[in-house]
């Protein structure tokens, strides 16, 4: 009784002060309705009340704190929406193409490069190294998972394409990834899978006519291929690039099935929502709930890494080094031109989406500072499983994340969002604790995750 | 919500005053935000999210916000509708409106560029392309233009 007589003067006591605070102008209108909110937060959750007293203190939690977290479960996280530039993005055919395009190296010129090569099922799809390079030179970034990245509005580390399937086509012609055309990959495709093909997206044209369609045409750097592609009649460039468009959509159906599993931090999420903690303490050592707390709390990485898949999905620069010997990149101030001119963007001739459903693009941001040096914020889910970090891969393991994070080095150009965050060694280290909560096997058909069986 | 109301019902049990938590804007809009990221404890409807009118900085404009995502959360692009009044208090049909905003402590914009695309009539505009990709106070910024008169108003808010 005494408890709880203790506990309303405290309301009474926190309420009254906040309206002081509110009525002398201390407090502005803006902040009352949030001041009172966490003081009540911080008597209701029982942490200075103590209702609970003896349980594990790491598992108290305000009402306001067990928000957050269920913020990040994935219990928040809605059913994959539609990609309304790709009609057949949920299409079981389609993914059942994209499936085996995804793991067959004949789009590339010596059949040795496949999507898989880089996004190794294994490995989260990533390829474990600090950049791609799959020809014995690096490309300038490191390999992103493809897991969950269906939810994402811009793909690549500076959002230079719109849509997964976009996105599936460009690494085909670039010289140090696939290193293929076009005109080869739509012909290799219609003839090994033209009735999967068809079954999809009705017949497919002939493209046997050597004159009109070039072995190797591609809006390409390399001359031979630019030439031979520019040589070509629009309504045949035309031709070529619908299903090549078809060729990223089948692809992109294939990932969009690759989505996040149910990590024990979901678990804990769930726990902590009703305020279990004897369930909490069963999932979450003290370390890890610390971790926890200090991810939210004075670490403050949900203002980037929020949501139930631990990113706001926009672009930052948070001022890393440069890998030894590179150039500065640009990152998403260059990215935004990329995307707004792409052929293949949702707006154009081979999207499937309405004018209006491409609002990402009709309102995309293309000025200002804070596009300089800025990179996709990643997600968080299978961290642990996905080093080396960063767009440019310059950081082998998560400790040597958090110091980054704990000094927070100014960019430039452009400006670092970071403020140092000075975590004792400690401190750090039940941030990384909390991290590796966040591992699961991916949720999706296990067949989904290895070559198709007569592949 | 159901924390706020019940501030209200304590203080006024205590002070015997009535209780207005949010509070008339001054000098900043205040906006009722149950967002996204926190858990939803209202249990029902809510009121749409919107910013009380505001009278732009030299008088010759007010204006108000209402949110057509509701509640508001975070990294959902969405739309808003203004609403303008000259001084009279009769409907501004004429508008140009010029977008600006962001988070001043993060020295950051809005992660996309919303613009005014449309006049709905009566005073009403349509505003697309908002998002927000974090919590904490943003700001918006409408520059209106309207009869030869150009004034600005800026909104202050918290998403939490």
């Amino acid at each position: 009784m005494r408890r709880l007589l203790v506990a309303g003067a405290s309301l009474a006591f926190i309420v009254l002060a906040a309206l002081v605070l509110f009525s002398s102008g201390l407090v502005g209108a803006g902040n009352i309705g949030a001041a009172i909110r966490d003081l009540l937060g911080a008597s209701a959750g029982g942490r200075g009340i103590g209702f609970q007293s003896g349980a594990d203190p790491a598992h108290s939690w305000t009402a306001a704190e067990r928000g957050i977290i269920a913020s990040l479960s994935l219990d928040r996280l809605p059913p994959l929406p539609p990609d309304p530039s790709n009609a057949v993005g949920d299409s079981s055919d389609a993914v059942a193409l994209g499936h085996a395009l995804f793991f067959d190296g004949g789009l590339s010129p010596d059949g040795t490069v496949s999507c898989s090569t880089c996004h190794q099922p294994q490995s989260y799809f990533t390829d474990g190294k600090a950049l791609a390079n799959v020809r014995d030179i690096d490309t300038p970034r490191h390999t992103p998972t493809i897991v969950g990245i269906a939810y994402s509005d811009w793909f690549y580390w500076d959002g230079r394409r719109d849509s997964q399937w976009a996105q599936a086509l460009a690494p085909q012609e670039a010289a140090i990834e696939h290193g293929g055309t076009r005109t080869a990959h739509v012909r290799y495709v219609l003839e090994n899978y033209r009735s999967q093909y068809e079954a999809v997206f009705g017949p497919g044209p002939d493209f046997s006519d050597a004159s009109r369609f070039p072995s190797d045409a591609a809006p390409v750097e390399d001359g031979a291929k630019l030439a031979a592609w520019e040589g070509m009649s629009e309504a045949d460039r035309g031709a070529v690039n619908r299903v090549f468009a078809n060729i990223g959509k089948s692809i992109a159906a294939y990932s969009r099935k690759i989505l996040p599993g149910r990590s024990r931090f979901d678990d804990y999420a769930e726990a902590a929502l009703v305020n279990d903690r004897e369930r909490m303490s069963e999932l979450f050592s003290a370390e890890e709930a610390e971790g926890l707390r200090l991810f939210f709390g004075d670490g403050q990485c949900t203002d980037c890494h929020n949501g139930p898949l631990f990113t706001n999905g926009t672009f930052h620069n948070i001022g890393l080094p440069l890998p030894q010997g590179s150039r500065f990149d640009q990152g998403r101030s260059l990215g935004t031109f990329q995307v707004v001119e792409d052929v293949f963007n949702c707006q154009g001739e081979f999207s499937d989406a309405k004018e209006e459903e491409c609002v990402e693009l009709r309102f995309i941001k293309l000025e200002g500072e804070e596009l300089i040096g800025a990179f996709k914020v990643p997600g968080l889910r299978n961290v642990a499983e996905t080093a080396p970090y960063m767009h440019n891969g310059i950081f082998p393991d998560l400790e040597a994340v958090m110091r980054h994070y704990n000094h927070a080095p100014p960019a430039f150009p452009g400006h670092s969002d970071l403020v140092p965050l000075a975590f004792t060694e400690e401190q750090s280290e039940a941030v990384i604790a909390f991290l590796l909560t966040l591992s699961a096997p991916p949720d999706a058909p296990a067949e989904l995750l290895r070559p198709p069986v007569n592949q | 919500m159901r924390i706020r109301l019940l501030a209200c019902l304590l203080a006024a049990a205590l002070v015997f005053s009535a209780c207005n938590p949010v509070g008339p804007p001054q000098g900043g809009g205040e906006m009722e935000m149950e967002d996204g990221m926190s858990m939803d404890m209202s249990g029902g409807s809510m009121p749409a999210d919107s910013l009380e009118a505001q009278t732009t900085e030299n008088g010759h404009f007010t204006v108000s916000a209402v949110s057509q995502l509701d509640p508001v959360v975070i990294n959902e692009t969405h739309s808003w509708t203004l609403h303008i009044e000259n001084a009279d208090g009769k409907p501004v049909t004429d508008a140009e409106i010029a977008i600006d905003g962001g988070m001043p402590e993060h020295d950051h914009g809005f992660p996309t560029a919303p613009r005014v695309t449309q006049y709905l009539g009566e005073g009403g505009y349509l505003l697309e392309g908002m998002r927000f990709n974090m919590g904490g106070v943003w700001v918006l910024t409408l520059e209106i233009s309207s009869g030869g008169q150009s004034d600005t108003v800026t909104f202050e808010f918290e998403l939490n």
